[in-house]
């Protein structure tokens, strides 16, 4: 049988406010336990909170960068569940009236087009603590400093057909919060995470297979790795003849499986109902209007801008403008240059990432600038060195030898344009093979490749390629 | 007049005058409740040490010319308040051994217009009761028959500014638990607009009907106290910021021309005849100042109770969450598990009447019964906030019973919840409309005390403020002390 796979993710993308959702606590990660939270996280007696103005402003961007209805009012809820990380015993979230609806985006499927994904709703809502069981014997601590740090979570359609898919979408989401600078999205520090629900159904049939929804995935890999064992178990146990249960599972990376957490009737019956310790919240279309005033360019419209100005390959266009300052640092370089963006594009993508990630540095800390990557291009497009020495200038740069000029000057790599010099080196080639120069004449034509490495090895690469090749030409079937 | 008789407004005149100072007044007020509260069980914390040190200062400040409003002046806080440093208990096991780190809004307010607490007042266990039974540091007796309940949630409040422990007292109203109290002790209580005054650090029982609000001797001393306590907090998303009017100016403000309201509602069947005459006497006092009463009708007035018990347990139920053995509270010995600490924390730690409480809160949010209670309720709730704005279309007050009968006897009603539920009636209307409700001392019944109530519109606390003071020009009942207190 053939079978459709249906995915709906919830992404949590954590605010990047200074302080908490409801109090005044900082938010800043990695500090002892316990130290950043204050009396409204500990859910002390007689304490309440007071929403944190900047997450309304950040939830708003998120909803017009997608395309979605900010809501003229939405509600807190409480959700209520008894857990030791859960100072107040419940937790305060969105769930009836949730501040963004009906939203959407585009990704590139399986076979290269634009898919729209929707998007259901974004709702804002507060951070649980942590349980730390290492390094405890016999038990439990708990650290209350992430609780009531601010979150949005994301809730798609289950428009998601693979888990490829799933990770493009969440590629994009990822790409979004911090192009508007609303999370840092550092999934190591749990900063963006998420759950994916699966199920799968014969292809052609309208309902929903039972989902099973596995929680906490925090890197891409994982999501796609997980979704895929997920897909393959479900699909073994319906074609064995069992049925899928609907649960939450875990995904455990060491062994690449995911493991059933607790079933529906496991399940907690959460009370939802209004929080009376806080008002409603009320956008206005003027507060709305203004937000959408403020926002950045945003990734899609960056991309097609790339294309259009700068006449760039739709691919390199897209990978350029995944990261703000990835796309930041090749406008920059190019425009301190007068060759083509397409080279600029190449060296950004290609020695530069490649140099970035052997490092392990974020573009912003670059041993070479936007204007220093510009400087070396500009000396391939007017042919003071060709693009293979320019990669050698580029690693002397990346060591701290200099601008690209200053290491040419150094290491005298200057390009021998100077044609009668080129034909002295060719003559003395010519002179020195005999033997290929006849086997060439003879109608060897590969044979040139040889001749070219004999010209740079005796200009020690410098010579212009086109030049040698054009002038060996006119000599050998002289 | 000996120190324990006079009123917030005498105390501040005679301290003022230099006639005494905050230190005497504080002594012999702390020498009574240690000599009288035995009988009253009105107190769960005394906190002398403290009171003496804060009436010193408050008369050094005199001294220097630097005297807050309320300089000096004693008060005690329910102990549903946080009070720094000290034990806030909210009359429960749960709490018996919380030492709340801050001080409520309220506490704050008060203290730093010059006020020095004595200590912290008995109630219903998390404010749930009104006969101040539920406490698990015993149940308060009445001053005017010690056999008698004073009333609850503060009954403690209640019953020590009658028995002249204490000129004032706060306390709070979630359905009755300030009104009721005062009606059966003879003392004014106030509880205003939801809104007016901060929740913050006072521990919540019902989030969306709580208020904060005074028991005091006369309507005059509540004016002066309400005037710090009220206005916005920041801490309080709920808090209004509207400006707070100067109470005490607008006593004199003419009652001639005002119209009263009566609810034929009031006076039926549930209501004692005795109770009944009392009330209506009060009325016509109202009307001997010049003000003309109209009938209203508050056609949803019996809904107001069952409305409100789904509504206040539903809130508490999630509130009362927190209370887990985990970070603070009581924490049962030897937990199996987790699960083990929550239900035997949280069993040992709270009494029948809060798991009655947080059982049928439980279970009017549970998944397939929210639509039937809770969200009934909640239309409900609008229903009879609607009849509020309807009355208050034709009225500028609302007048008539407190509660349905004088204060009854202790163990009475403990066996049956639902008749003890009924004694805020009259009550819990305010609460469910969010309005501003006050009782006044307006007499006796077989020498127990009657309560009028009064209801005004939204941020009318100055109209229930001003009927009460006139009245009190016109009546010495609240000037009556209870045998064995004079």
């Amino acid at each position: 049988m053939n079978w459709e796979v249906v995915i709906g993710l919830e992404i949590h993308a954590q605010l990047a406010t200074k302080s908490k959702i409801f109090s005044g606590a900082s938010t800043a990660y990695g500090a002892e336990p316990n130290t950043q939270a204050c009396l409204v996280d500990l859910g002390y007696p007689g304490v309440l909170p007071v929403l944190n103005e900047e997450v309304v402003h950040m939830a708003t961007m998120f909803g017009l960068a997608v395309n979605a209805t900010v809501a003229p009012r939405s509600v807190f809820a409480r959700k209520n569940y008894f857990y030791p990380d859960l100072p107040k015993g419940y937790q305060i979230s969105q769930y009836e009236l949730p501040i963004v609806e009906h939203g959407e985006l585009f990704i590139t499927d399986d076979n290269g087009d634009d898919k729209r994904i929707g998007i259901t709703r974004a709702h804002l809502e507060e951070d649980a603590g942590k349980s730390i069981h290492e390094g405890l014997d016999q038990s439990s601590g708990i650290d209350l400093n992430r609780a009531g740090t601010p979150l949005l979570e994301i809730v798609s359609e289950p428009d998601i057909r693979s888990a490829k898919e799933a990770v493009a979408y969440m590629r994009k989401i990822h790409t979004i919060v911090r192009y508007l600078g609303i999370s840092d999205g550092n999934m190591q520090e749990g900063s963006f995470r998420c759950d994916a629900n699966v199920s799968v159904r014969p292809v052609g049939q309208e309902e929903f297979g039972t989902r099973t929804e596995i929680k906490n995935l925090n890197s891409f890999r994982f999501v796609e790795r997980a979704i895929n064992f997920e897909i393959e178990r479900q699909i073994d146990l319906l074609e064995d003849g069992g049925e899928v249960v609907q649960e939450t599972r875990l995904y455990d990376a060491a062994k690449d499986e995911t493991r059933s957490m607790r079933s529906k009737e496991e399940a907690n019956d959460y009370r939802y109902f209004p929080d009376p310790d806080l008002l409603p919240v009320e956008i206005s279309t003027d507060y709305i209007d203004n937000v959408r005033k403020q926002l950045p360019e945003l990734p899609d419209e960056k991309q097609q801008r790339f294309i259009d100005d700068y006449e760039l390959r739709k691919d390199d266009a897209a990978q350029l403008t995944v990261s703000r300052p990835v796309a930041d640092y090749f406008e920059a370089a190019a425009a301190a240059t007068d060759a083509q963006a397409q080279l600029v594009a190449n060296w950004v993508l290609g020695d530069l990432a490649g140099a970035l990630n052997k490092d392990g540095l974020d573009i912003g800390d670059s041993r070479i600038s936007a204007t220093e990557l510009a400087g070396l291009v500009s000396r391939i497009h007017d042919n003071t060195i060709s693009g293979k020495l320019a990669k050698q200038v580029f690693e002397a740069m990346w060591g701290g030898e200099g601008t690209a000029d200053e290491v040419i000057e150094a290491r005298g790599l200057k390009q021998i344009t100077d044609s009668s010099a080129i034909e002295a080196v060719v003559d003395k080639v010519i002179a020195a093979n005999p033997g290929q120069v006849a086997e060439y004449r003879a109608g060897k034509d590969k044979l040139i490749g040889f001749f070219v490495g004999q010209v740079m090895k005796e200009t020690r690469g410098q010579a212009n390629p086109g030049q040698v090749n054009q002038i060996l030409k006119d000599k050998l079937s002289g | 007049m000996a120190l324990h008789e006079k009123t917030v407004s005498e105390l501040a005149a005679g301290l003022e005058a230099g006639d005494f100072t905050s230190v005497e007044v504080t002594q012999a007020l702390l020498e009574r409740i240690a000599a009288k509260d035995d009988k009253l069980n009105a107190m769960i914390t005394v906190t002398g040490e403290q009171a003496l040190a804060a009436a010193a200062q408050a008369d050094a400040a005199r001294a220097a010319g630097k005297a807050g409003p309320l300089n000096g002046i004693p008060l005690i806080h329910k102990d549903i308040f946080c009070t720094r440093g000290v034990r806030t208990s909210c009359g429960s096991k749960m709490l018996d051994n919380f030492i709340s780190p801050y001080d409520a809004t309220v506490v704050e307010r008060l203290a730093g217009a010059g006020a020095v607490m004595l200590g912290k007042a008995n109630m219903d266990e998390f404010a749930m009761g009104s006969s101040n039974e539920t406490s698990f540091y015993g149940p308060v007796r009445n001053p005017w028959d010690l056999e008698c309940s004073p009333g609850g949630s503060s009954g403690g409040s209640a019953a020590s500014v009658a028995a002249r422990f204490a000129p004032a007292a706060t306390g709070t109203d979630t359905g009755g638990s300030i009104r009721q109290p005062a009606a059966l002790t003879n003392t004014f209580g106030i509880k205003p607009t939801y809104g007016r005054v901060s929740r913050y650090g006072m521990i919540a029982f019902a989030s969306s009907l709580d208020q904060a609000g005074t028991i005091t001797r006369t309507a005059e001393d509540a004016a002066m106290l309400l005037g710090v306590m009220a206005g916005f907090d920041e801490r309080d998303s709920t808090s209004i910021n509207a400006p707070v009017p100067d109470y005490v100016a607008e006593l004199g403000e003419a009652v001639k021309g005002m119209k009263v309201g009566i609810v034929r509602q009031h006076f039926d069947a549930g209501l004692d005849a005795d109770c009944g005459a009392r009330v209506k006497d009060a009325i016509g006092v109202l009307e001997a100042l010049g003000a003309t009463t109209v009938e209203v009708d508050l056609p949803n007035l019996d809904l107001s109770v069952p409305t409100y018990y789904v509504v206040a347990p539903a809130e508490c139920s999630s509130n009362l969450s927190r209370f887990d053995g985990v970070r603070f509270g009581h924490r049962a010995e030897g937990a199996a598990d987790l699960f083990d600490l929550y239900c035997r924390s949280r069993g040992e730690g709270f009494g029948d009447e809060v798991k009655r409480r947080i059982m049928t809160g439980t279970y009017v949010l549970s998944a397939g019964y929210y639509d039937a209670y809770y969200l009934k309720a909640q239309q409900v709730w609008q229903l009879i906030a609607e009849d509020f704005r309807k009355a208050f279309a034709e009225v500028d007050v609302i007048a008539g019973p407190t509660s349905p009968t004088a204060a009854f006897k202790l163990g009475d009603k403990t066996d049956d919840p639902i008749t003890m539920y009924l004694n805020d009636i009259y009550t819990i209307g305010a609460n469910l409309a969010g309005l501003p409700g006050a009782s006044v001392p307006c007499g006796f019944v077989d020498g127990l005390p009657v309560g009028l109530h009064l209801v005004a519109p939204h941020f009318g606390e100055s109209v229930l403020l001003r009927c009460a003071h006139q009245y009190q020009q016109q009546t010495d009942w609240h000037a009556a002390c209870p045998e064995g207190f004079q």
